[in-house]
């Protein structure tokens, strides 16, 4: 038996540290609602405005976790924001192998944020399931120029 | 809704208060719906399994938020989550408890913040650890 040579290809490589065009995401203020309800909260302030407005937002904020949805449009395939890499890989089968969300600012309903990715590291590793190829992928939020916040995901695909 | 925890309060190896959510399987459609993420792993049964997996798994990003709500209601209305990174190292099924917990490693202020790391993770029913990770909040301050 022959070692199976690395999955790992010069293409992948090449997409580490390359940055996307932005892709246009909305904080919509049915979608913080929706997703606080999803998440089990209770607390009004992701439900009514004027609470929100009262505990100092500008808007119902959104909660730990959502960062908008990108606006969805078949006629606009290009508009999409894809968690999965930029590149072609042998394994069909997915699994999210971790997030992390750095707010550096609130995020409320009302907002249009627009979001660049870029992958920082590429690995493969021999797991449970199988050979594994792990992605991690820093994606970054602005509101205008602003950096409001910056999400890293971990995309394992065996 | 009146300010629980300042930050003078807080104390290094203290425990927060641990959120359950039973994660059924409307729980998870719920969730598919408000994130945006149709991977029928978590939905359609026969499609796990056919995958290799032995029910549908709960989203990890479910449980990345269940870690933010149990944030946002230990540090509200005042309070920030800053920050929260965990790693889905364990898969949970459907119809199983997702319980959430907290404790803080160290307090610090910086740059005119109150700022609270914790390690935080959730666990099943029988104690094991499936998403270890860490957060960052902020804190008011009893002096205003």
């Amino acid at each position: 038996m022959t070692q199976p040579s690395s999955v790992i290809t010069d293409e992948m490589r090449a997409y580490i540290g390359k940055e996307s065009g932005p892709v246009v995401v909305e904080v919509d203020k049915s979608a913080c609602r929706m997703f606080a309800r999803a998440v089990g909260y209770t607390d009004p302030v992701f439900y009514d405005e004027e609470e929100a407005k009262r505990r100092g937002y500008r808007n119902i904020p959104a909660p730990p976790g959502f960062l908008g949805h990108v606006v969805y449009n078949p006629a606009r395939p290009e508009q999409r924001l894809d968690y999965l890499p930029p590149f072609k890989t042998p394994f069909t089968r997915i699994l999210n192998g971790g997030t992390d969300i750095e707010y550096l600012d609130d995020i409320c309903a009302g907002d249009v944020l627009t979001v660049t990715r870029k992958v920082v590291d590429i690995q493969e590793r021999q797991g449970r399931l199988g050979p594994m190829l792990i992605v991690v992928s820093e994606f970054t939020y602005r509101r205008g120029e602003q950096v409001v916040a910056k999400f890293r995901g971990t995309l394992i695909q065996y | 809704m009146e300010q629980k925890v300042y930050f003078e309060d807080v104390q290094e190896g203290q425990e927060i208060p641990a959120l359950t959510m039973h994660c059924d399987s409307q729980r998870l459609v719920m969730w598919a719906a408000a994130s945006g993420d149709f991977y029928q792993i978590h939905y359609d049964k026969d499609f796990a399994q056919a995958t290799g997996l032995p029910e549908r798994i709960v989203h990890g990003a479910l449980k990345h938020a269940l870690l933010g709500r149990m944030l946002h209601e230990w540090v509200a209305p005042r309070g920030r989550v800053k920050r929260l990174a965990v790693q889905y190292r364990g898969m949970d099924m459907v119809n199983e408890d997702v319980i959430c917990k907290g404790v803080v490693t160290k307090k610090y202020r910086q740059d005119g913040e109150n700022i609270v790391e914790l390690e935080v993770w959730t666990e099943n029913r029988q104690g094991q650890k499936t998403t270890p990770g860490t957060a960052i909040v902020i804190l008011p301050s009893r002096e205003g």
